[in-house]
């Protein structure tokens, strides 16, 4: 069984995000970027059904700019075997992202498609369940545990008050959580040999899909900064002032 | 035109969450429906009817809506959808699940986490775990919406809408099916709608400390249990008590943090709390730069020591 796995080129998760004063989006020259921290997990995945088995290839496919192909290595370094890059200098939405998904796996045909919750860039947390949506197979979103046997996938979902477990049939697009598994560092005998993995590219207009943004963004700020900072010398101190000046308690 | 709310709620009443996402349904179109939907939900409807401004609540009862299965959800939503210009749900990790699969049906881009409404048609939303904020306009002639709850006042009581039966369409394509769901049940509220919310951190050391630290002080306050992300992954607490950009957005009145540094994730899930304390012993920590009441102490000495001034105060 063939496993797709997008992934995307991020800020890295340790960088200090910084609103550009013009206000059109956040500062992202001269920023180190890095493969988003959830598709990192649904590669590990990906690879780890390789290696049991289960998987017999897994391709990953990143949409963004000709840096992304440094995040496909990264992948194939990790022991995903092929890469494709659709190449755009556009800041795509979720759906355009998840249409053109639709058409790769059109011609791929995997058997099921592991991939990050969400980038942490727009924290959307969209793509998987838009792409399940647009080719009607079915979804289980939030994944902390992935087994798969013959043509169902059983998957344990992280949901609010606890665990949910989901059998889908496959193929399905399952979306990693933050505890699906702790993702390698690739070994740099690994880095050397993904050097010479092949990365087909391409560019949004050969999947003849409408990629045009719905939504316009008309500013971009930075939060309201919080007045904190205050501190207490002792317990009696902090329990008067929440009882008589914050009134909390 | 009208907009819809999709309820959240535990079958008996709708969650806090529910008043929000009306109020901010109600900043985009004055004629607010409510869909309460799930296995058996006559009481969670009654509560729905009663908040203010609601012109009517919609019900739709079947065991997959009940597990919260997102295909049927979307079935459900996308056959209700052509009378609604926006179609709003809270931004819950059920909400999160089916709200893409319908604007993907229904070929629209979704808003996601909106804080927000600015104009029906233009919304502000947190990108970057809350490290910048987007403003943006949707050219959809439809839109569909997930709604931060923590950012919006409640509608209010005293609205008495008609309830109406929907009928569940049958499903349009194969679905996932339900096996199994394991839910942690407390007395405490709710983490995600608590006025109070008492977390530990790392410091705590072991889930025994956790537990005999934590717990009790949250009780004494009648607040929910949180934990930072490093205390959940060193296995000190559980899950889904994990507040951050990563587990559950937070906005109290008090937010006490106990041994927590303020790792920039954790920051991002609770930096919108009213009133925020913090007990940590490295006074250079950066949860003192977002504390409105900050002592430099060690937890050991200090949580005992705060148990006693609020027994004091009557708690």
């Amino acid at each position: 069984m063939k496993v797709l796995v997008p992934v995307k080129r991020v800020i890295d998760y340790n960088v200090k995000v910084r609103v550009k004063p013009d206000q059109t989006g956040v500062d992202l020259a001269n920023v180190k970027m890095s493969m988003n921290p959830f598709d990192e997990i649904g590669t590990e995945e990906a690879v780890r059904l390789k290696e049991k088995g289960v998987a017999t290839e897994v391709v990953v496919v990143s949409i963004g700019p000709a840096q992304a192909q440094e995040t496909l290595r990264t992948a194939l370094a990790m022991g995903a075997d092929r890469g494709i890059l659709i190449q755009t200098d556009a800041d795509l939405e979720p759906l355009a992202v998840a249409k053109l998904l639709k058409a790769v796996i059109a011609e791929e045909q995997p058997g099921v498609v592991v991939m990050g919750k969400q980038a942490i860039d727009g924290d959307n947390n969209a793509v998987g369940q838009m792409l399940a949506a647009l080719l009607d197979w079915p979804q289980a979103t939030f994944a902390s545990k992935i087994e798969i046997s013959g043509q169902t996938a059983q998957v344990t979902r992280e949901v609010d008050g606890g665990l949910q477990t989901l059998s889908v049939a496959l193929p399905a697009v399952i979306t990693a959580d933050l505890r699906l598994n702790e993702p390698r560092y690739a070994s740099l005998p690994n880095i050397m040999k993904a050097k010479k993995k092949p990365i087909d590219i391409k560019s949004t207009g050969d999947y003849g899909v409408d990629v045009a943004n719905r939504l316009t963004v008309v500013k971009v700020t930075e939060p309201p900064k919080r007045q904190g900072g205050a501190k207490v010398a002792d317990v009696a101190e902090l329990v008067s002032k929440l009882k008589n000046e914050a009134g909390v308690i | 035109m009208a907009v819809l709310v999709i309820a959240d709620h535990d079958g008996a009443a709708v969650r806090e969450t529910t008043g929000k996402t009306v109020a901010a349904a109600k900043l985009i179109s004055g004629d607010v429906d409510v869909l309460v939907m799930g296995a058996s939900v006559a009481g969670a409807a009654a509560s729905a009817a009663a908040i203010a401004g609601v012109r009517k609540v919609l019900t739709a009862e079947s065991a997959s809506l009940g597990q919260g299965l997102a295909e049927a959800v979307t079935d459900l939503v996308v056959s209700l959808a052509g009378g609604y210009e926006a179609i709003l749900t809270p931004a819950t990790s059920a909400g999160k699940n089916f709200a893409p699969r319908i604007a993907a049906k229904l070929d629209v881009s979704q808003i996601t986490d909106v804080i927000e409404v600015v104009d029906p048609k233009t919304f502000v939303r947190p990108i970057y775990a809350g490290n910048a904020l987007e403003t943006v306009k949707s050219g959809d002639s439809k839109l569909v919406i997930t709604v931060r709850a923590t950012a919006f006042k409640g509608a209010g009581e005293g609205g008495s809408a008609g309830i109406e039966a929907v009928a569940v369409p049958g499903a349009s394509g194969p679905a996932a099916e339900f096996v199994s769901e394991e839910v942690v049940k407390s007395d405490r509220p709710e983490l995600a709608g608590a006025k109070i919310v008492v977390s530990g951190g790392r410091a705590l050391g072991s889930a025994e400390e956790f537990a005999r630290v934590i717990e009790p002080l949250a009780d004494k306050l009648g607040a929910a249990v949180g934990a930072s992300r490093a205390a959940v992954d060193a296995g000190y607490a559980p899950n889904d008590y994990q507040v951050g950009q990563t587990g559950k957005v937070v906005a109290p009145d008090l937010y006490v943090a106990i041994g927590i540094s303020g790792a920039i994730q954790h920051l991002a899930g609770m930096k919108d709390s009213k009133v925020i304390v913090a007990i940590n012993k490295d006074a250079d920590a950066p949860i003192f730069q977002v504390a409105d009441y900050g002592l430099v102490a060690d937890y050991k000495t200090a949580v005992p020591e705060l148990m006693e001034e609020l027994t004091k105060i009557g708690k």
